[in-house]
């Protein structure tokens, strides 16, 4: 166990691409927590995915031993936390387990989106805060730009701030040095009874459910029986470890250490991140404040390529469940697309990373449809239904009202685009609810239905302020609108994947917009094929696909024999891609792209 | 009877040198000014011997020289590969021996000592009759020194065929139907027309993607053109037997059909792909060392070939089909499923049939001239 004045707990907050991951790499290699043939780079993003599109989808922690220039020894607790708004609330549990965050800007672009979101969630978890200015030996770094940027708009005195290159390790034993000078010490009660916090759990095929907390007051032992103060459920700790990032076993744990337990924990949605954990006997009175539960908000199908593969994606989606208790999922039965699983998630990127996980890791191909959100029926016999799927519409004259969620977003902006997030969101159907100024940032809130923002507007957020706004949203209610049901219909056959629900206002903007989308993305076939959508029996835009003449190789002699049949498998697998609707064939491809577009 | 004996068996050279490169070209061509003439035909007689002894008594029915500009090489270097190839292995009494040639007047001048070489067919790149549009498609020579190698190729060799290309950038119908009327009398028993394809890895393909290469014919105009193409060469007593090549009947080039009708030949030279029956009955592909410079450092360790694949029956089956119904006759029905194991599908067969795309005479399938003008779908449907 280790003195509480020896412990800091602190995490990292940074926009995407702002060395987040590379500085967690630099203070575990200099510590030499991980042998450096061991290193490997964004030692902590351990999924390929993460790596990959660098981004951190799950909390992680890292124990580093460091021996200070007081010449004492200092453990700290680095919680590496996502920075996607979709796991924001991955964010702030992992926040609210740690004292202190370094800030980490990069010097060259300053502060850009997610910092914001996340820097504030700090500041509300009481963070001490540290700033970091990354990459400043780029030729296009300006610290001092960036320091007046983060007062400015941050509100954060950042005189102080360390001047860093994660990449080369300039300035990282001043970063270590500040994490144990600036950054506070945990507090805490070693002869309380037991109070840690759930601060995550996941499955791990050995040892089964591993959960990570952070001791607030008393110790936990190995071998101690512990009670669950939400669910009532009492285990034993079989496994008591601290992670380095390996684990590494410790008889125990004291008030201020973070680390991790197991005890014949079954699944993951056995445990309540945030719950409190105390002991069996003698425990403490007043639990944690908790989290509520991550809630799915988009919801999609999942559908085999080849239908031969529905056990597979059904063992897969168990499995990945096991280990994120915020992906729902229930079975589905498509006309056009066979069987398959409707799946909730927390935002379009989660979608987007289980999806591939899917793909990947259990080598699967898929197809997926149109995101939707949930949306209820007020029926005329008083009844309400949830509607998560466009498909399951019922018949008009059955319903009196429909209602839909909304949020209250709020988005920070660099005055110079705020013209393009009012449009953007006035085009999603906002309501302004306030716009203020902090220095040269305008602060928008606006009231906007959570449908219009799950296809595609962080990405138009991001692309017309070129990154510079900062996106974060709560559900506020759900609200009546002019809500109808569009269908698509290609070659005079409805697609039920492609159905959505729109507003009317809106209905021949985007029923235009996806028949318009549709003709450039299925290809031509030996007879024309009309592309429609409707509402009801209406049709409201019309587009038609004109039938192919030629499609012939000109040269084609000895050598091209092989290039041919080469070819020929692409088709052949790629034709494993393609949905038979009818007469018509349209690519996996089509079901994805058609629901990425502006409007 | 095996295949390979119907359909003939074949020798193909590949010659990879240029004077300079085409902005359409995605054949294996080089520009080098540094050839050593003797070292290359020294390798390419070490590739034949080696070959023979794989292909005891076979009869050979075709030598083509292409590239690349193989009316580059030296005519003593042609007449030294002709000479060994027809010691090695027996040759047909009406034995095809082709040149690809370029009309720029130096290779026009040696015609006569390619043809004492044993050259008896040329097939020569006109590609265009007018001066623009030769400069737009980087060609060396004019259309003034074209119409003259035409007319030299008939007089020196038994048989001459000449390319053109068409639906090329600007280019009308009219302006396509005037030139083609003109190249039909010029033409002898034989030529070929292609429609521009742009390929990726080329000049034309880097600025078709950049939106660079502007007036290329819509796919309903180009597909007019070739309708008309096709009308009016038969009309002209010159029928299409093959997607891009039109002869007077009997003149067909009988290389080109063994690769039509998948016979064997051997792929010599850099990049060469072949066809190989062992005495097994066993069918392989193989394909030469591509880079130049690879290829004769291979071959003077001893290498004929860099891979060779085994073709399993399905493979074999497939090529069939790919390169049979580019011809008018089509595939023998018969012979797929001999091949393959199994006939060919008639859920496939049928829905292309009803649509008027393909026929079966005699037992032999074959398209239809709709279905030819939309052979990579037919195809893709019979197999993909």
């Amino acid at each position: 166990m280790t003195q509480l004045d020896l412990i800091r707990n602190f995490s990292i907050v940074a926009h995407i691409d702002h060395g987040k991951s590379t500085l967690a790499d630099r203070l575990i290699q200099l510590t030499g927590t991980v042998a450096a043939r061991d290193m490997k780079a964004q030692m902590l993003d351990s999924m390929d995915i993460e790596r990959e599109r660098g981004i951190t989808i799950k909390a992680n922690t890292v124990r580093i031993e460091y021996p200070a220039k007081d010449g004492k020894t200092y453990i700290l607790n680095l919680i590496d936390t996502p920075g996607h708004v979709d796991f924001a609330y991955e964010v702030s549990r992992s926040m609210r387990a740690v004292e202190g965050s370094l800030l980490v800007v990069d010097a060259s672009q300053g502060v850009e989106a997610q910092t914001l979101a996340n820097v504030y969630q700090a500041l509300d978890a009481g963070h001490e805060i540290v700033p970091v200015l990354n990459k400043i030996d780029l030729p296009a770094a300006e610290p001092e730009r960036v320091k007046a940027q983060i007062e400015d708009v941050i509100g954060l005195d950042a005189s102080d701030a360390i001047n860093i290159s994660a990449k080369s390790g300039l300035g990282i034993p001043d970063v270590l040095e500040a994490i144990v000078t600036r950054l506070p010490a945990p507090k805490g009660d070693r002869d309380a009874p037991l109070k840690a916090m759930l601060v995550d759990s996941w499955y791990d095929s050995y040892l089964g459910v591993v959960v990570m907390i952070r001791v607030i007051d008393g110790v936990i032992r190995k071998g101690d029986r512990i009670r669950m103060m939400q669910t009532n459920a009492v285990y034993g700790v079989d496994k008591l470890a601290v992670l380095k990032p390996q684990m590494v076993d410790i008889d125990e744990l004291g008030p201020g250490e973070i680390g991790i337990w197991t005890g014949s924990i079954k699944q993951v949605r056995d445990t309540r991140v945030g719950d409190t954990i105390t002991s069996e006997k003698k425990g403490c009175e007043t639990p944690l404040p908790g989290f509520k539960p991550a809630q799915p908000v988009v919801f999609c199908g999942l559908f085999p390529v080849d239908a031969a593969d529905f056990e597979d994606l059904r063992d897969a989606i168990e499995k990945l469940q096991l280990n994120d208790a915020s992906f729902s999922s229930e079975m589905e039965t498509s006309a056009a697309l066979g069987f398959g699983f409707r799946c909730g998630f927390l935002g379009l990127l989660h979608l987007e990373v289980i999806r591939d996980r899917l793909e990947r890791e259990y080598d699967l191909d898929l197809i997926t449809t149109a995101p939707s959100v949930v949306f209820k029926l007020h029926m005329k016999d008083g009844e309400v239904r949830d509607l998560h799927n466009p498909a399951d519409m019922p018949d008009l004259t059955y319903i009196d009202h429909i209602t839909e969620p909304r949020i209250k977003a709020t988005i920070m902006v660099p005055d110079d685009y705020l013209g393009d997030i009012l449009k953007l969101c006035q085009d999603r159907r906002g309501i302004q609810l306030d716009l203020s100024y902090a220095g040269s940032r305008a602060m928008v809130v606006y009231d906007l239905p959570l449908a219009e923002v799950v296809f595609d507007f962080y990405d138009r957020l991001k692309s017309v302020t070129k990154g510079y706004a900062s996106f974060d949203y709560v559900i506020s209610e759900y609200r009546e609108d002019f809500l109808v049901k569009m269908s698509i219909l290609v070659n005079e056959e409805p697609v039920d994947a492609l159905s959505m629900m729109v507003h009317r206002d809106r209905a021949e903007m985007r029923g235009r917009a996806m028949v318009e989308k549709l003709k450039e993305l299925i290809p031509r076939h030996m007879f024309k094929i009309p592309i429609q959508a409707a509402i009801g029996a209406r049709v409201i835009a019309r587009e038609t696909l004109s039938a192919m003449r030629k499609d012939v190789t000109a040269k084609c002699y000895g050598g091209d024999a092989t290039r041919k049949r080469k070819l020929l498998d692409k088709q052949k697998a790629g034709k494993k891609r393609m949905r038979q609707f009818g007469k018509v064939e349209i690519p996996q491809e089509a079901f994805i792209s058609a629901l990425k577009m502006d409007g | 009877m095996q295949r390979w004996q119907q359909a003939g068996f074949g020798l193909y050279v590949h010659w990879p040198f240029c004077q300079s490169k085409c902005p359409y070209c995605d054949f294996n061509s080089h520009v080098s000014d540094a050839v050593d003439h003797s070292e290359w035909a020294a390798a390419y007689l070490n590739d034949l011997r080696r070959y023979a002894l794989e292909t005891p008594g076979r009869v050979l029915s075709s030598i083509f020289f292409g590239g690349g500009t193989p009316s580059l090489m030296r005519p003593e270097t042609v007449a030294a590969i002709v000479d060994e190839a027809v010691k090695l292995w027996t040759p047909a009494n009406d034995i095809e021996i082709t040149l690809e040639a370029n009309p720029t007047s130096v290779e026009i001048g040696r015609f006569a000592e390619f043809r004492l070489a044993g050259i008896n067919r040329v097939s020569i790149g006109i590609q265009a009759l007018n001066d623009t549009d030769l400069r737009r498609l980087g060609r060396m020579h004019d259309a003034r020194e074209a119409r003259k190698a035409i007319e030299v190729s008939q007089a020196v060799f038994d048989r001459s065929s000449f390319d053109l290309i068409y639906a090329r950038q600007d280019q009308s119908i009219s302006a396509w139907e005037a030139e083609l009327r003109d190249a039909l009398s010029l033409a002898a028993g034989h030529l070929s027309l292609y429609q521009l394809t742009i390929e990726p890895g080329t000049v034309f393909g880097a600025r078709f993607e950049r939106g660079l290469l502007q007036g290329l014919p819509v796919e309903d105009v180009a597909a007019d053109m070739f309708e008309l193409t096709q009308g009016i060469c038969e009309a002209h007593g010159k029928p299409a037997y093959e997607i891009s090549n039109h002869a007077r009947p009997g003149e067909e080039s009988r290389h080109n059909m063994i690769y039509w009708r998948c016979g064997d030949f051997l792929g010599i030279g850099p990049g060469a792909h072949g066809r190989l029956t062992d005495a097994a009955g066993q069918r392989y592909a193989t394909v030469a060392r591509h880079m130049p410079g690879d290829w004769l450092k291979a071959n003077q360790a001893g290498a004929t070939h860099d891979g060779r694949e085994m073709l399993s029956q399905d493979a074999q089956a497939t090529e069939l089909l790919l390169m049979g119904m580019r011809v008018n006759s089509g595939v023998d029905l018969t012979e797929y499923q001999t091949i393959s194991g199994a006939p060919l599908s008639p859920t496939r067969l049928e829905p292309l049939r009803a649509q008027g795309l393909v026929e079966i005479t005699n037992g032999r399938l074959h398209t239809t001239p709709s279905g030819r003008l939309v052979l990579n779908w037919v195809l893709k449907e019979l197999l993909a």
